[in-house]
């Protein structure tokens, strides 16, 4: 739900990783400057603000999107999973510990973007190829790794997960 | 064949066995960093914090007539506006010990706030303070500036001309013999470095290949944008939180452009989204401060990506010529090169680096090198990962290709003939000592990839490259204040930003030392009030010399535990014994935790420090190979497969060591193929996003094959060689190596883009 007051701000609720949120913002703030600005959701990165580079990446509705190019109050009645969501009090999700044991993060300010961006193409195909790697993270930015170990990092979780599964 | 790269090969050259160092631990910040958690610089929000914007300037070359800030300043949530009237007047004075130390001030404040005149499109020009980030940008189309535009000049060869118009009125070159030109130029200053007799030498080469080569200007790319935020309390305490490559160089370099006693300023560095040489000065951090200042609020402000490519520091565009003589059986008799880079729009440009790197790989006896620093209105150039070295040896590692081919001398053959080794000359520095160039050669010539044949493809143009690099790394300060903890674990202050696995790297050192798993060793990169005095994080020093400061502070900690163990154990302090982390003498023993628990007891807490400016940094060689695919419609190169071959001295965090590797080699390929800034005749920067500045994506690239030599470096107790810069040198020559055996044609400009190889291809048929 998205309600308009008076001081020329809108009121939104949204849900953030299985909690439901509230927030007032100005129409004009993005989804990614409310997550780290007016919620203390700092994960999601920029890095360009204008949707090439994937460190603000979130999932809304089960779509991966940049964060940045998304207005805040379209976030009214979504869902959005952000990187603080992707660990469980249990420990972390197989990609994260993944990219430790694969060293896939150097700066690691990219991390959270891939971390996401891959989590969401496991969700859709669990059984990926390096190729199909590659294409699915080409919307993802890194400029420390050269994206080998990313890579890796990514087929080994997917090996893991499946065989948990 | 399938090469798992994930661990990657290693060849040694020494018989050292260590139980920490060459591992593979999880580095010590992963988690934050695979959670969000780490906080890095635009991360911080506090209290009461106002926003800050920049205005930039629309022209590349114009004079400043005047600037109306009060609509900005009647805006409703502007809280304060400054012009270049809000730093004090730099005079004659010179920068202290900060990135370049000795340039004039001037320069380094006008580029903050352009003073009386542009220098660059996207020259900073105002700065203003509001409410919120959107209100500050507002604000900023409400300054009205009168400019009076001027011609710009962009390359260096109209730079130097002689009728070329000067951009810095008063600027006058400074030779090579030490003198200053009479009259204003655009040339900063002037170069020369010789050995031997260079004419002498041509005389005797069978052959001389005379190149002319030159550049775009590149951009380092890091993902993170710069940010600040500073609060300078009443009391004249100035507190800043910034993403930068040395929070001691930003501490300096306030103290310079604001006349601000150092010991008023506290810097602390936050996590750094990449840096690669181009946060290694200050932009905002002044900014923020000044406008706190006048606020009396917190004042943060971050770029954006626009802002980063039109007015931070990318490296510099120019020109090469090399020039090398050789004897029908491929002996190098004589070297002769010619540098010029843009500094940009004021003095200090990476010339003098290119200069010394050029003919680093080879031992010939007569060279002649040549440099100029050249002022362009473009911006301020800085560091990029060896900086200089890669224009330097694209030029002269395509020079040596075309020897080979003409001479018809295996490329392999002929560089391990003429390559520089122990004992040879460097350029402005001591015969090399022990050094790797050779050891790397020979790996890459034995490499899976060069000894598999390129396999051939119906219709497809391919080819292989093989190119060598040099850099020469470099010392520094480093400090590290190390406390022993009562249960043996200990927590290791070191005061260099952690760009890519170092505190690890540092960490591993400390406990081979100290005789402890890396994991009770717990690093932080600390703040300028907490540990001693540390250069930028650059130069691939921080594990040399960073970590050779853990080294002999985990001794200056030994040292302490020994004496404390023999006033309790009752016995001399050289009787004790120091071997696989425990303490022996006398029938006594203890661990280091167990000693840390006695020790307790008595009151004794140690604490190991070090501050330590080793020049000894060894210099790295690297050999890389490149299989290419030219697709001859549309120029586009692509890279087939790819192998790195590196001497790390003693690769002291392997998997890190391999990432620096790999994450070198994709910048190079993206200079290589693709990067560069795209102006129009009147300067103006066309592509300031990452969108039309297109970086490598996962999608362009291979994986990336590694080879770890290690020919331990003299100079280090654990034989050290930075690893970080190297890797982006040979890129562009291996890959226009491979074009050439792909097509026959020579690349002489980088990037080597579709539209340029498709023009080379069409001018060769
Ligand atoms: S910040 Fe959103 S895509 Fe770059
Ligand atoms: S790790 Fe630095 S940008 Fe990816």
């Amino acid at each position: 739900m998205a309600t308009e007051i008076q001081s020329g701000k809108v009121h939104v609720q949204t849900t953030i990783n299985g909690e439901s949120v509230d927030f007032l913002a100005e129409p004009r703030e993005s989804l990614l400057e409310v997550l780290r600005d007016n919620l203390g959701l700092t994960g999601a990165k920029e890095g360009c603000n204008n949707g090439n580079c994937g460190a603000c990446n979130v999932v809304m509705d089960g779509v991966l999107v940049n964060s940045c190019c998304v207005l805040s109050v379209e976030a009214a009645g979504a869902s959005i999973e952000t990187i603080e969501g992707v660990a469980s009090p249990e420990g972390l999700h197989p990609l994260q510990q993944s990219f430790l044991e694969n060293a896939a993060l150097q700066c690691g300010v990219c991390t959270p973007g891939f971390i996401v961006a891959a989590k969401a193409l496991l969700e859709e195909n669990p059984n990926p190829t390096e190729y199909e790697v590659r294409w699915w993270l080409a919307g993802n930015l890194c400029r420390c790794t050269g994206y080998d170990k990313i890579v890796r990092a990514v087929l080994d979780a997917a090996e893991r997960m499946r065989a948990e599964a | 064949m399938a090469v798992d790269t994930r661990v990657g090969q290693t060849i040694k050259h020494h018989d050292e066995e260590y139980k920490v160092i060459g591992t593979r631990p999880i580095r010590h910040d992963g988690l934050e960093k695979v959670t969000g958690e780490a906080r890095y610089g635009s991360d911080i929000n506090l209290p009461g914090q106002l926003h800050g914007k920049v205005l930039r300037s629309p022209h590349a070359h114009a004079r400043i007539v005047s600037i109306d800030t009060s609509g900005a300043e009647a805006l409703d949530g502007v809280r304060a506006v400054i012009t270049s009237a809000a730093f004090p007047d730099p005079g004659d004075k010179l920068t202290g010990g900060g990135e370049a130390p000795g340039l004039p001030l001037k320069f380094k404040s006008a580029n903050m706030l352009a003073r009386g005149k542009v220098h660059y499109h996207g020259h900073a020009i105002a700065a203003v303070a509001a409410a919120n980030p959107h209100v500050a940008a507002e604000a900023l189309k409400l300054i009205d500036v009168e400019y009076e535009v001027l011609d710009p000049v962009l390359e260096v060869w109209d730079a130097m001309k002689p009728d070329a118009p000067v951009i810095i009125e008063d600027l006058y070159t400074a030779k090579a013999d030490g003198t200053t030109a009479e009259e204003a130029s655009n040339v900063a200053a002037e170069m020369l470095y010789e050995v031997g007799d260079v004419d002498a030498g041509f005389a005797e080469a069978d052959l001389v290949v005379d190149r002319e080569f030159t550049f775009g200007v590149v951009h380092q790319g890091y993902i993170e944008t710069h940010n600040a935020t500073a609060h300078w309390l009443k009391d004249g305490h100035l507190h800043v939180w910034c993403s930068s490559q040395g929070a001691f160089t930003i501490r300096q370099e306030l103290a310079d452009l604001l006349d601000h006693p150092i010991t008023k300023i506290h810097v602390v560095p936050m996590e750094i989204g990449g840096g690669f040489g181009g946060k290694t000065t200050a932009y905002l951090e002044p900014l923020a401060a000044l406008l706190s200042r006048q606020t009396g609020h917190p004042v943060k402000m971050a770029m954006d990506r626009a802002d980063v490519l039109k007015a931070t520091g990318p490296t510099p565009g120019g020109y090469v010529r090399v020039k090398l003589g050789v004897t029908n059986d491929g002996m190098i008799t004589a070297g002769y090169a010619n540098l010029a880079f843009d500094a940009g729009g004021y003095p200090g440009s990476v010339v003098g680096a290119g200069c010394r790197c050029v003919f680093a790989p080879y031992n010939m006896p007569n060279a002649k090198v040549e440099g100029f620093d050249v002022v362009v209105n473009k911006p301020k150039t800085h560091a990029y990962r060896a900086p200089g070295a890669t224009h330097a040896e694209f030029a002269s590692e395509t020079v040596v290709d075309e020897i080979c081919r003409t001479l018809d001398i295996d490329p392999v053959e002929f560089r391990l003939k003429n390559s520089a080794k122990e004992g040879d000359w460097q350029l402005a520095m001591p015969p090399y000592p022990r050094i790797g160039h050779i050891e790397c050669m020979e790996a890459a010539r034995d490499s899976a990839q060069w000894q598999t044949p390129l396999e051939t493809a119906p219709g497809k143009k391919r080819g292989r490259g093989i190119a060598s690099g040099f850099w020469f790394n470099i010392g520094f300060t480093s400090s590290v204040t190390a406390k022993l903890n009562s249960d043996g674990s200990v927590t290791l202050l070191e005061g260099s930003t952690d760009i890519g696995g170092t505190r690890t790297s540092i960490a591993m050192q400390f406990a081979e030392t100290l005789g402890i798993s890396v994991e009770d060793v717990d690093p932080i990169v600390a703040d300028t009030d907490s540990v001693g005095q540390t250069d930028v994080t650059g130069g691939s020093r921080v594990t040399f010399a960073t970590g050779l400061a853990a080294h002999n502070a985990a001794n200056d900690m030994k040292d302490q535990i020994v004496e404390g163990l023999a006033d309790l154990w009752d016995v001399a302090a050289d009787s004790i014994t120091h071997a696989d982390g425990t303490f022996s003498a006398n029938g006594n023993s203890a661990t280091v935790g167990e000693a840390a628990g006695l020790l307790e007891e008595e009151g004794v807490f140690p604490i190991g420090k070090n501050t330590v400016t080793p020049t000894r940094e060894g210099g790295a060689f690297a050999v890389h190979i490149a299989d290419v695919e030219v697709d001859d419609e549309t120029g586009k190169v692509e890279v087939l497969r790819y192998t790195a071959v590196q001497d790390a001295g003693v690769a002291i965090y392997p998997p890190y060591v391999e990432g620096q590797m790999q994450g070198g080699v994709v910048q190079g390929v993206g200079w290589a193929l693709n990067e560069e800034y795209v102006y129009d005749d009147d300067g103006h920067l066309l592509n300031a996003s990452l969108l039309d500045y297109r970086m490598p994506t996962a999608l362009d690239v291979p994986n990336i094959e590694t080879i770890i030599v290690e020919v331990p470096n003299p100079g280090h107790p654990y034989g050290v060689r930075g690893v970080g810069e190297v890797p982006i040198v040979p890129p562009p020559a291996a890959m226009a190596n491979a074009i050439h055996d792909a097509t026959g044609v020579r690349m002489s400009h980088l990037p080597m883009s579709p539209a340029r190889v498709q023009a080379a291809l069409a001018a060769e048929a």
